[in-house]
């Protein structure tokens, strides 16, 4: 009785969880016309234009392979940077280590409204506006210190014996680090690129700044749905339930590490 | 174990110190250098001191949006902490299918964009198109059109926020939820402990450290939040719902006013800068105490 309670409390937060996507799946899958004229729900004349439209038009679909350049740009560059430094305050102490790794954070946790205009001034200045390498450096502003801080937690699990052994053995710091300790937290290094992921994939404020028509992201071409004649709600719905697809397909092959995950390694 | 102190360490470091100081400290001088001067155009400009911070700190504005900021953060937090662990107390802790489906779902609403977020809950809430928007203005007879009724503008961004947000809560409850040995569990079951005890003794100490990083995390997100309530309401009606970012974006992009906007930032980060020290305080003390 008691575990059919909790069943029962799961699946309802579950279904007001799904509800709003739900609603927009529903939305998706109708005319505009059909959408305005009446509330149904479940599509009455379900019709697979919308999609259509989307991933026949250039102009479209040109939205998603940009929002995938530049966040596994992203994903790449936090990581190759991240490794090191978070092996570096996981293991050492050295001149600074406390503040530099408070200032990280704090940029972690710093408004991008406030970073808004200077930063498209900066990559204006160095011609890099509506290139993926932009909005994919901008994005390393919030990425990195998250990434060094994910990766310290995983780190500070492996005992510093592994180290001392390798060292004993021969091995050099680079050789060590690339054979043996990345394996050792390879779950660490996928929970960090599947937070590099989701929070790229989800920012718009940058992506939007820094793009004007090459290298503009699916959720900003998805403002374009407004015309003359109203919103396409139908359309519109389509493009959102696009975006969720990728992220839903990047949870299920995290999803034995999703609870350590954002835990931030440190259970 | 004592971590042995080396300077090389610095070697490691220097390409996150560079990577970030670019995008960090440079946009931050402009900020100072706007935040101090009067710009008419790009050749025409004037020192004005520290007259923009006694402008925005006097502002009746700023201040509205502060205390404003302050309410939202603080009922994000009441709400969803309890939620959140609510939520992780009744997923299923074994593993196997029920349990990937579950964390799957969950988290899904953390991997959407922002904006797209803000159009599911318009589509969900408009009065002609929106399920629960119909349902509250014709099925309950209530007069509902959020977009000119503040409390409900600021209810249905509150309500947004706690669908977007409590599934990481959640998640960060149920992580620390499934790292308690099942000896404890057994140990209370010897000893007849109710579920109230179980709870209150066994899984809130253990979950301390996950609801530390979660206080942070949600405190500081919700802090900055931008672009979900600017897609759901534009912040109005009025400034009913006009965040602090909300409002800087306003100054800085709408109005083009870079003075004030860079004295606004200033302002802005040093608030974000002194919490973050506290919180990040409270961390540190759990990082060393949360195994005890």
């Amino acid at each position: 009785m008691k575990a059919r309670a909790r069943v029962a409390v799961l699946v309802l937060y579950l279904g007001l969880l799904l509800l709003p996507i739900y609603w927009m799946l529903n939305m998706s899958l109708r005319d505009n016309n059909d959408i305005m004229s009446q509330l149904t729900l479940v599509p009455v004349h379900p019709t697979l234009k919308n999609y259509a439209e989307i991933l026949t038009d250039k102009s479209w679909y040109m939205g998603y392979v940009n929002s995938f350049a530049y966040v596994s740009m992203n994903t790449v560059i936090t990581l190759v940077v991240a490794l090191p430094a978070a092996y570096a305050f996981s293991r050492y102490r050295f001149l600074g280590d406390k503040h530099l790794f408070f200032w990280l954070l704090t940029n972690r946790m710093a408004p991008a409204a406030v970073f808004l205009l200077p930063v498209f001034q900066l990559y204006s200045a160095l011609g890099l506006i509506d290139h993926y390498i932009a909005v994919a450096l901008a994005h390393t502003l919030f990425n990195v210190p998250l990434a060094v801080w994910i990766l310290e937690g995983f780190m500070s699990g492996v005992p510093r014996e592994i180290d001392e052994t390798a060292r004993i053995d021969g091995y050099s710091l680079p050789r060590f680090f690339l054979t043996v300790f990345i394996p050792l937290i390879r779950a660490g290094v996928g929970v960090t690129a599947f937070f590099c992921f989701m929070f790229s994939w989800v920012e718009l404020l940058f992506a939007r700044t820094l793009t004007i028509t090459e290298a503009k992201p699916i959720a900003a071409v998805m403002t374009r749905t407004v015309s003359a004649s109203g919103l396409d709600w139908g359309l519109l719905a389509a493009a959102g339930i696009l975006t969720i697809v990728p992220g839903g397909l990047v949870i299920y092959f995290v999803r034995n590490y999703i609870a350590k995950g954002f835990a931030l390694g440190r259970v | 174990m004592q971590k042995p102190f080396d300077n090389r360490a610095w070697l490691l470091v220097l390409p996150v110190f560079a990577l970030v100081a670019f995008n960090a400290i440079i946009p931050l001088m402009t900020v100072v250098n706007y935040s101090v001067q009067d710009v008419f155009d790009p050749t025409h400009r004037s020192f004005v001191g520290a007259d923009w911070y006694r402008e925005m700190l006097h502002s009746t504005r700023l201040q509205n949006a502060l205390s404003r900021q302050f309410l939202f953060s603080a009922l994000v937090l009441l709400i969803e902490l309890p939620l959140g662990v609510a939520i992780a107390l009744v997923m299923p802790r074994k593993g196997g299918f029920a349990t990937s489906a579950t964390m799957v779902l969950v988290a899904l609403p953390l991997l959407i964009p922002w904006n797209v977020i803000g159009t599911i809950w318009v589509i969900l809430l408009r009065p002609d198109i929106g399920i629960v928007g119909h349902f509250i203005d014709h099925t309950l007879g209530i007069h509902f059109d959020y977009p000119t009724v503040p409390s409900q503008a600021w209810g249905s961004v509150l309500a947004m926020e706690v669908w977007h947000w409590t599934p990481l809560v959640a998640l960060l409850a149920y992580a620390g939820l499934r790292a308690i040995p099942d000896a404890y569990y057994q140990a209370a079951r010897i000893d007849g402990a109710s579920a109230w005890a179980v709870f209150r003794h066994i899984e809130l100490p253990k979950m301390r450290g996950v609801l530390t990083i979660a206080i942070l995390l949600r405190f500081m997100d919700s802090f900055l939040i931008y672009t979900e309530p600017f897609v759901l309401t534009g912040g109005g009606p009025g400034d009913s719902t006009t965040f602090l970012s909300i409002y800087l974006v306003k100054i800085a992009v709408g109005e083009f006013d870079v003075g004030r906007a860079g004295a606004f930032s200033i302002i802005y980060f040093l608030i974000i800068l002194a919490l973050s020290y506290v919180f990040y305080q409270a961390l540190q003390r759990v990082g060393t105490g949360a195994s005890r």
